[in-house]
């Protein structure tokens, strides 16, 4: 990290922040409302073909043969193509490639893919799939992680070293027996979470062109343009420079276009062959097959407190269940241990996560990738030893509040922090102290605190290059073009780019443009994961802006012969602080600009400060800041039925300055829904068969308007000392708590406690019996 | 997206225009009303046609009268949104109105028709999917495949109906006209008492096929004391198909007192399920007074031991059993308002 990566939180013209800090509108709102936008499906080419997949029938079998020869022969169709056209494998993270475009020897889960058609049509390249002929030896599958774990023949991947098992990890930070030993009271019990899946509204979709000089230009939905790029030169041996990646607008996202995506493989391979621009949209059952949500997790922890409420240590033990490929997994399994250090103080932590294979649909990252499950479980323990010592849960927290300029536990360096604020905010919202534990039966508040990275310093394969780079170009036209790989999947990232250009040069909105993800025009960023895109493109654009403000200056000044510290230029106008009615406009600054100095243009560039635990792994995790959140949920339980109705969710959540506090607000918004849906209605799972249980938005139910409790974003700014303007992530931070303040939201309303995901009302309704059995033998009632 | 199959659509514009375009499809046509269960359907290629005949421009389908005897005649075109709403509907058929205003989502009812619904497909969690899913299983009983995925072992369709509407005009004893093409035999008209348009085989759970055409739909009038009510469980409070419907009918005499009751169930099995014994039991008590509370909890009771529902329809069926006395106090609670 270099002088560069540093800005300073204040305003860059005096004390006031024109741009930042207001609700501007997002730069592609309007054109989504209008159905101007571009999205990849709507991309369409002279020629163009289409392409479809052929998937398995079978959750673990070795493929013996394919016969392809009726396939080519119906009339329309241009290419079949099989795992042996696109033998290399690949990953997302570099140790761990272990995935094929189309399947090579073995199929893995029920929906991987085997071969792919390019027709005229989807209609003809449907019925070509249909004719290709797959011999199969079907072999053991395995749907349970415990056994994946216990079993190890035949295994999902041959060539991995440790059977069925994707990755362990196992770190000790203090004396953990001590801290137990230590406590006035210990608990430990087991929690269960269910897989989830993402569900963005719009389902994935490639499309690829070569031209006849050989150059590739790839449009995929993916919030990964470079990684897309490396990935898929390197499985078709095409340099990268002669690959251009295009990210169109993008239809959400959340995690699950993270991933180089079989399609964008297929489509390039058959655009090569056939020499025609190829389409490939999948359908929303596709979607669901390749998934990488979030992963189902065994959990079990163990903490101590003081009975004045120290926490003295926490033990985790957790089975990842991955499905049938990497992915993320490797990030998943620190992930699951490594983020639980905060906003809590842990004198001693240890955990124990192991990942393993399975014959499903693979996991990945989901929106508060791998730290929501821990999360779960963790704050809901809280909540347990607050009831045990007889502490309100809010001032357990705040008891235990790890602080601003510290360290945890792991040697995970903490900035700002907000979190005893995100605390005040939702007690005093939601009105606790006046209701909690007061409302009538089956109403009831709970609460839960998080805390979540601002893009992380592991870049995921090694190298010295910046993280984020922006470019900028400007003319005499007075217009600001800005270049960044950013990608912009909905979270409103080349919004925030937009508006730290008008703060840094005074410009009108409409006066800035930016171009995002294309690889031949924008500087190289990592993508859209992590939380990393307001921190890292934040300050690389103010990088960016500075040395081009500098030229400007230095032009103006030069020309009015005055000194440059007199030039101001945030506002709309550039004058001289010293005699205001000295002014010309923006445009006008740039022409003396590029007439003063040739053709302008800047580039801006960020990377992380040396961060993390010294200890492998100890940079996984490790990020320039965190973000702070604390929900407080109330809910109505129909004691009748074990429906749970979702009224309030209070959300506070530090994000460090608010750049823009209307996208903020819509991510708290968004987060909250999301945590709390995955919570009563998602399962992501397979029947007994291994088949996707119901692979559709009906039978996946995603909460409608009328089951969306009110969600009231209560915004906190701790101003951070690195992030853009103080600035810090609010896109994922913002989910955790949701799922464990409903569980204690249920227990102060209804007296159970649910340690299983999802709340089935099935499940409240054992839980409800299995109380009043209990009530009844000791004549008692805990609620 | 999943294409839908290709298809040669017809819009005739008379009932018998329509049941001739029938006839000559030779059992390869398939009607489309509102379109909002068919056209899944033939996307996930387990129902099949060569010809779809549009009923939309067959005006004398619609309309919601009151007939001569003070009871509904309507027509099958007429929209779900339009029945939920129609003030001859809720003053004498209040169940119906309350069921079609719970079908599917606000889009689905505009679409959705009464017809549509009434003739509504069954569903299952093993035949609602796409072809490449029900490949994977080796397809099942209802379609393409020999095997029962609900009852192992089973030779006979489980597939639910989950058609709100059906509760409600099963309850309200519906009769319903349809017609074929005429032949030498006849014109090709019947009419149908509600229930007996109903068999216990989720393949295809009508005595009438797929290509006779419902024309009217009629509702016999109600007494002044009539009461009814619908109530669904489902876990999204829209969209979703049934887990489980309850049509309740009470008919009061002038002092309040029950003279004729009837509760009919809905996404059990292949056929509504009538708990009239069960009902039965309200008779000759007076809502508000103790005899009726026991009653009702008699009947929830005996409408528990009756309907056992299948894991046929998505959602746990052990749970949904235990909503079945739950939702039969709730439907009688939504009759009397």
């Amino acid at each position: 990290m270099g002088a560069r990566d540093q800005h300073g939180s204040g305003a860059p013209w005096g004390d006031d922040f024109r741009a930042v800090g207001k609700s501007l509108r997002k730069i592609e709102g309007l054109s989504k409302a209008t159905g101007e936008a571009v999205y990849a499906d709507d991309i369409v080419l002279p020629g163009m073909l289409h392409a479809k997949t052929l998937r398995s029938p079978h959750a673990h079998a070795r493929i013996v043969s394919i016969d392809a020869s009726k396939a080519l022969a119906l009339e329309g169709v241009h290419a079949v193509i099989t795992g042996a056209d696109l033998p290399t494998k690949y990953g997302v993270i570099p140790w761990t490639k272990d995935e094929n475009a189309l399947a090579v020897d073995k199929v893995r889960f029920i929906g991987d893919e085997v071969a792919a058609v390019a027709a005229v049509d989807e209609d003809t390249a449907n019925a070509a799939v249909r004719l290709i002929e797959v011999e199969y030896e079907e072999l053991y599958s395995y749907f349970e992680p415990e056994e994946s774990l216990e079993r190890h023949e035949p295994a999902i991947h041959e060539k991995n070293k440790h059977g069925n098992v994707s990755k362990h990890v196992e770190l000790d930070f203090g004396d953990v027996d001590a801290a137990f030993a230590s406590a006035d009271v210990v608990l430990e019990d087991d929690f269960v979470f269910h897989g989830s899946t993402h569900a963005a509204i719009e389902p994935h979709c490639a499309v690829a062109r070569t031209s006849a000089d050989g150059l590739v230009t790839l449009w995929s939905s993916t919030q990964i343009t470079h990684y897309v790029q490396r990935e898929v030169s390197r499985v078709l041996g095409i340099p990268q420079s002669r690959l251009r990646v295009i990210q169109p607008v993008l239809g959400g996202a959340f995690g699950g276009k993270s991933d180089p995506f079989s399609l964008e493989f297929v489509v390039s391979k058959l655009a090569l062959i056939t020499g025609r621009p190829v389409k490939m949209l999948w359908t929303r059952e596709e979607v669901f097959y390749a998934h990488r949500g979030r992963h189902p997790m065994n959990l079990r922890y163990k903490t101590g407190v003081t009975k004045d409420g120290q926490i003295t240590g926490v033990d985790a033990k957790i089975l990842i269940d991955g499905g049938s490929y990497s992915s993320f997994g490797l990030v998943t399994t620190y992930y699951s241990g490594q983020l639980l250090t905060g906003p809590y103080d842990f004198p001693s932590y240890r955990f124990n996560s192991t990942r393993v294979f399975t014959n499903k649909p693979p996991c990945g990252p989901k929106r508060g990738h791998g730290s929501v499950q821990p999360r779960f479980a963790f704050e809901i323990q809280l909540d347990e030893l607050a009831e045990a010592i007889d502490m309100d849960p809010i001032e357990l927290r705040r008891k235990n509040d790890i602080g601003e300029s510290t360290k945890t536990v792991n040697g995970q360096r903490v900035t700002s922090n907000g979190f005893g604020r995100c605390l005040d905010e939702v007690e005093r919202a939601s009105e606790w102290k006046s209701r909690r534990g007061k409302l009538p039966m089956g109403a009831g508040l709970g609460v839960a605190g998080s805390m979540y990275i601002s893009g992380t310093n592991y870049p995921i394969y090694p190298n010295d290059m910046p993280q984020a780079g922006i470019q900028l170009k400007v003319d005499r036209s007075g217009l600001v073009t800005a270049f960044t790989g950013g990608n912009d999947i909905g979270q409103g990232s080349s919004s925030v780019v937009r508006t730290i250009l008008c703060e840094e040069l005074g410009l009108d909105p409409l006066d800035v443009r930016v171009v995002a993800a294309d690889t031949d025009l924008c500087p190289v960023d990592l993508g859209a994961y992590s939380s990393r895109v307001t921190f890292m493109v934040g300050n690389a654009t103010i990088d960016a802006c500075r040395k081009l403000r500098k030229l400007i200056v230095e032009a103006v000044a030069a020309k009015w012969e005055i000194d440059a510290k007199r030039v101001y230029l945030g506002t709309g106008e550039v004058f001289d602080t010293d005699e205001r009615e000295t002014k010309i406009t923006t445009r006008e600054a740039f022409e003396i600009a590029e007439a003063f100095h040739d053709t302008l243009g800047s580039t801006g560039a960020y990377n992380t400060p040396t961060l993390g635990g010294d200890y492998r792994g100890g940079s996984i995790g490790a990020s320039p800041a965190y973000s702070f959140t604390a929900h407080v949920v109330e809910v109505d339980v129909d004691t009748e039925t074990g429906m749970i109705d979702l009224k309030n969710v209070w959300v506070a959540h530090d994000c460090g300055r608010a750049l823009n506090p209307m996208l903020v607000a819509g991510q708290m918004e968004g987060s909250a829904y999301m945590g709390i849906v995955e919570a009563v209605f998602e399962n992501h799972r397979v029947n007994r068969f291994g088949l996707h249980s119901g692979p559709s938005l009906l039978d996946y139910p995603l909460a409608t308007s009328v089951d969306t409790p009110e969600l009231h974003a209560l915004i906190v700014e701790s101003i951070d000392p690195e992030g853009p303007y103080g600035g810090k992530e609010a896109g994922e931070g913002p989910l955790h708590p949701a799922l464990p303040a409903l569980s204690n939201a249920i227990f102060d309303a209804v007296g159970i406690r649910l340690r299983e995901l999802p709340f089935t009302p099935g499940r409240v309704l054992a839980a409800l019996r299995e109380k009043a059995a209990a009530d009844s033998q000791t004549g008692g009632t805990s609620c | 997206m999943l294409r839908l199959p290709k298809f040669n659509l017809v819009s005739p514009k008379s009932i018998d225009e329509v049941v001739q375009a029938l006839a000559d499809s030779k059992g390869r046509g398939r009607i489309l009303a509102g379109g909002t269960d068919l056209l899944p359907n033939l996307k996930h290629e387990f129902i099949e046609a060569d010809i779809v005949v549009s009923l939309g421009e067959v005006d004398e389908l619609r309309g919601i009268e009151v007939s001569a005897d003070g009871g509904l005649s309507i027509g099958p075109l007429t929209s779900l949104a339009d029945i939920a709403s129609n003030e001859h509907v809720l003053r004498i058929a209040p169940a119906l109105a309350q069921a079609a205003g719970t079908v599917a989502g606000p889009q689905h009812r505009i679409m959705g028709t009464i017809g549509g619904n009434v003739m509504l497909d069954t569903r299952c969690q093993w035949i609602n999917q796409s072809h490449f899913w029900r490949s994977s299983l080796g397809f099942c009983l209802k379609k393409d495949g020999t095997a029962c995925h609900v009852v192992e072992g089973g030779s006979r369709c489980v597939a639910a109906a989950s058609n709100d509407t059906a509760a409600a005009l099963a309850s309200l004893g519906a009769s319903l006209d349809f017609q074929n093409a005429p032949t030498e035999h006849g014109d090709g008209k019947r009419t149908l008492e509600f229930e007996a348009l109903f068999k216990a085989d989720g393949a295809w759970n009508k005595k009438v096929t797929p290509t006779e055409l419902l024309t009217r739909i009629h509702i016999p009038a109600t007494p002044r004391g009539h009461r009814g009510g619908y109530v669904k469980l489902r876990l999204r409070g829209s969209i979703d198909f049934p887990l489980l419907g309850v049509a309740s009918r009470l008919d009061l005499d002038e002092a309040g007192k029950i003279e004729h009751a009837d509760l009919v169930v809905i996404a059990l099995q292949a056929r509504p399920t009538r708990v009239r014994k069960a009902a039965k039991l309200l008779i000759g008590t007076t809502p508000g007074q103790a005899n009726y509370d026991t009653a009702v909890a008699q009947v929830m009771d005996a409408a528990y031991k009756q309907c056992t529902p299948l894991p046929n329809i998505p959602g746990d069926h052990e749970w949904r059993q235990e909503m079945v006395p739950v939702y039969v106090k709730r439907a009688l609670a939504a009759a009397l308002g």
